[in-house]
C-alpha cells in the first residue's frame, strides 16, 4: 500500500514560485489498479515521479506499507518495490533491450526468458532484443520496451505513466491485455496508470482526476467513470491513433 | 616455424586482454614479447618474414586468400623498454582476411615502456581486410605506458577495410596517427573506441584521402574522457573525386576531463560529399535515473551506460 500524505510540490519558475502540486491525499490500496487522469499539465507525471523519488516534495510524506520513504532516494525505492515507467522513455547509445532487460530484472536473464517480456508487449522478441535502445527505435516500439522493464522488475508499485501513447491501435489491444493479466495476477502488488484511455479506466478499480496539482474527484471506478466518458480525461481508443507525441506542456 | 616459448601468467593475461588469446592462434601469426619474437608461424598463402634490417615485419597475403587470419600481437612487460617497429601488410588481389594487432604494456617499474608500431597496409583490388587493434595497459609502477601507433593504409579500386580500434584502459599516453588513400571504389570504415582515466592523455588524427570515384570513409569513433584525462580527436577527410565520407566524434566527459574535436574536411570536387559529426557532453541525467529506477546505484548507472557507449 502506498500512501501520499499532504504532498506539495512547487518549483522556481522565472522567479515566481508555482505550485505544481497541492496537497494531495492518497491511498493506493494493496491489489488495486489505480487509474489517474485528468487535463494536461494537472499535475500526473508529477505525481508519478514525486512517487518514484525523482522529485522531493516541497511539503508533505510519502509512505510504502507504512514505511517512510518521503526521503528514501530512487535507488531504494526501487530495491523496495517501487517500478516506474516512464512518460517519455529514454534512449541510450550502445546499450541494447536484452542489456536493460536484464538490469530491469536484476540478474541474467537467459535471452529467451528476456524474450517473454517482450512478447508480453507485443512486440516480435527476436528482431528486438539486439536491438540497442537508440534512436533508431520508433517512438512506440521505444514505449512498449519500457514497459517492458516495468514488467522485468516485478514491483510491489508499478507506475505508467501514459503507457498507450504513441502506441497504434493493433498494439493497444495488446497493451489492454498486458494490464489485464497484471490485474489478474495482482497478489501482493499494485498497479497505477496515468491515463486518458477509456479502455484503461475501464479496468480500473479506483479512478483519481487531478486537476490544477489537486485531486478533483476520487473514488471507485463505478461512481466516477460515469461522468468522465465523453470528456477529455475518458477518450475513446481511437483517438491513441492520432495522439502525438508530446513533449513538454500544451496550453 | 619458431616454436612459442613458454609465456609468463601476465604475457598470457596481455595476450588474452589484446588478442583474445588464451593459447597459440590459429593461422598466420608472429607474437612479440619484450623486443623479440617469440613465436611465429606463417601459412600456405600467408607469409611472414623479418625485415632484412631486423626493423619490423613484412607479411605478404597471396591473392584470393579467402577466410584466413593474421595474428601480430605484441606485449612489454619489461620496465624501460622502448621500441619502434615497422610492420608491412601486403594483401594481395580479392584476398579477405581478418588482421588482429594491438599491443599490451604491463609496466611494474619506474621507467616508461614505449611501443610505437608503424603499421603500413597496401591493399590490392578487391581485397577485404578486417583489423582490429587493442591496446591495453597494467601494472602500478610509476612508468608510464605510451603507444605511439602509425597507420598508413593504400587501398587500391574496390578494396574494403575495416579497423577496429580499442584503447580502454591502462595507456598513458598515446598519439595515434592513422592516414588512408583510397582509390575508386574502396571503402574504410573505422570504429574507434577510446577511455581515458587518470591524467592520462590521447591523441587521435586521421587523414582520409578520397582519391577515387566511388571511394568511400565512415569514420566513426566514441569516447570517455574521465577523471584528468584529456583527448583529442582530429580527423580531416580530403575529398578528391566523386565520394562520400562521414566523420564522428561521439563522446562523454566526466569529472574534469577535457576533449578536443577538431572537424576537417576538405572538398576539392564538386562531387565530394562529406559530412562531420561532433557531440561532446557529460551522461544525460535522465539515462542515470531510469537505470535508478531499475535498482542500481548512480555509480552503477554511469557504468552501465559507459559499457553500452563503449561497446
Ligand atoms: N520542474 C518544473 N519546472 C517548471 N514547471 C514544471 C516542472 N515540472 C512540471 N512543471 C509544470 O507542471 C505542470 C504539470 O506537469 P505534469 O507533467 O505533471 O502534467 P501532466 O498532468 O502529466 O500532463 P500531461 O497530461 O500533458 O502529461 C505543467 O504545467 C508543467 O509544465
Ligand atoms: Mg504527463
Amino acid at each position: 500500500m502506498l500512501e501520499l500524505k499532504n504532498i506539495s510540490f512547487d518549483v522556481d519558475a522565472d522567479g515566481q514560485n508555482k505550485e505544481i502540486v497541492r496537497g494531495v491525499d492518497l491511498v493506493i490500496p494493496d491489489e488495486k489498479l489505480v487509474v489517474v487522469t485528468g487535463p494536461n499539465g494537472g499535475g500526473k507525471s508529477t505525481l508519478a515521479r514525486l512517487i518514484m523519488g525523482i522529485e522531493k516534495p516541497t511539503s508533505g510524506r510519502i509512505y510504502l506499507n507504512g514505511e517512510d520513504i518521503t526521503d528514501a532516494s530512487i535507488t531504494e525505492r526501487a530495491k523496495k518495490g517501487i517500478g516506474f515507467a516512464f512518460q517519455t522513455p529514454v534512449r541510450f547509445k550502445g546499450l541494447q533491450v536484452l542489456d536493460l532487460i536484464r538490469i530491469a530484472a536484476g540478474k541474467r536473464l537467459s535471452p529467451a526468458s528476456a524474450c517473454e517480456y517482450l512478447a508480453a508487449v507485443g512486440l516480435c522478441a527476436k528482431d528486438y532484443i539486439d536491438r540497442e535502445v537508440n534512436s533508431s527505435l520508433s517512438g512506440g516500439e521505444l514505449k512498449r520496451i519500457e514497459i517492458a522493464t516495468v514488467l522485468a522488475r516485478g514491483s510491489v508499485l508499478s507506475v505508467f505513466d501514459e503507457p498507450e501513447a504513441g502506441i497504434d491501435l493493433w498494439s493497444f489491444q495488446n497493451l489492454i491485455h498486458v494490464f489485464e493479466r497484471m490485474r489478474e495476477e495482482i497478489s501482493g502488488s499494485s498497479i497505477l496508470i496515468i491515463s486518458h484511455q477509456e479502455r484503461i479506466l475501464n479496468i480500473a478499480d479506483e479512478v483519481i482526476v487531478l486537476k490544477d496539482g489537486r485531486i478533483a474527484e476520487q473514488g471507485d471506478r463505478e461512481k466516477i467513470l460515469p461522468d468522465l466518458i465523453g470528456t477529455a480525461s475518458a477518450v475513446r481508443d481511437c483517438r491513441v491513433l492520432e495522439m502525438p507525441e508530446r513533449s513538454g506542456q500544451t496550453c | 616455424m619458431l616454436k612459442p616459448k613458454k609465456m609468463d601468467e601476465i604475457q598470457k593475461r596481455l595476450l588474452m586482454e589484446i588478442a583474445g588469446l588464451h593459447e597459440v592462434p590459429e593461422g598466420a601469426y608472429n607474437i612479440r614479447s619484450n623486443g623479440k619474437a617469440i613465436g611465429r608461424s606463417s601459412t600456405a598463402n600467408i607469409d611472414i618474414e623479418s625485415k632484412d634490417d631486423g626493423t619490423g615485419l613484412d607479411i605478404r597475403i597471396k591473392p584470393g586468400t579467402k577466410k584466413e587470419s593474421v595474428h601480430i600481437p605484441v606485449v612489454l612487460t619489461q620496465s624501460g623498454l622502448s621500441e619502434v617497429v615497422y610492420n608491412d601488410f601486403y594483401v594481395g588481389e580479392d584476398a579477405d582476411v581478418v588482421i588482429v594487432a594491438g599491443c599490451g604494456i604491463d609496466n611494474c617499474g619506474t621507467a616508461n615502456s614505449q611501443h610505437d608500431g608503424i603499421h603500413r597496409f597496401f591493399v590490392g583490388k578487391g581485397a577485404r581486410v578486417k583489423y582490429v587493434e587493442k591496446h591495453y595497459g597494467s601494472g602500478d609502477g610509476t612508468g608510464k605506458r605510451i603507444l605511439n601507433p602509425v597507420t598508413e593504409v593504400y587501398m587500391e579500386e574496390n578494396s574494403s577495410m575495416e579497423m577496429e580500434m580499442v584503447q580502454i584502459k591502462g595507456v598513458d599516453d598515446t598519439d595515434r596517427m592513422t592516414k588512408a588513400e583510397l582509390a575508386a571504389g574502396a571503402a574504410l570504415v573505422v570504429r574507434e573506441r577510446l577511455m581515458t582515466h587518470g591524467e592520462q592523455r590521447a591523441i587521435s588524427a586521421y587523414v582520409v584521402d578520397l582519391n577515387g570515384d566511388g571511394s568511400s570513409a565512415d569514420v566513426v569513433s566514441r569516447s570517455v574522457a574521465r577523471d584528468d584525462s584529456y583527448q583529442k580527436f582530429d580527423a580531416k577527410l580530403v575529398g578528391s573525386a566523386a565520394c562520400s565520407g562521414h566523420t564522428e566524434c561521439d563522446s562523454i566527459i566526466m569529472d574534469n576531463g577535457r576533449i578536443l574535436a577538431v572537424p576537417g574536411l576538405e572538398a576539392n570536387s564538386v562531387d565530394a560529399a562529406l559530412v562531420h559529426e561532433a557531440a561532446i557532453g557529460k551522461i544525460a541525467g535522465d539515462q542515470i535515473i531510469k537505470l535508478m529506477t531499475l535498482g542500481l546505484s548512480e555509480a552503477e548507472a554511469e557504468e552501465q551506460i559507459i559499457n553500452g557507449f563503449l561497446k
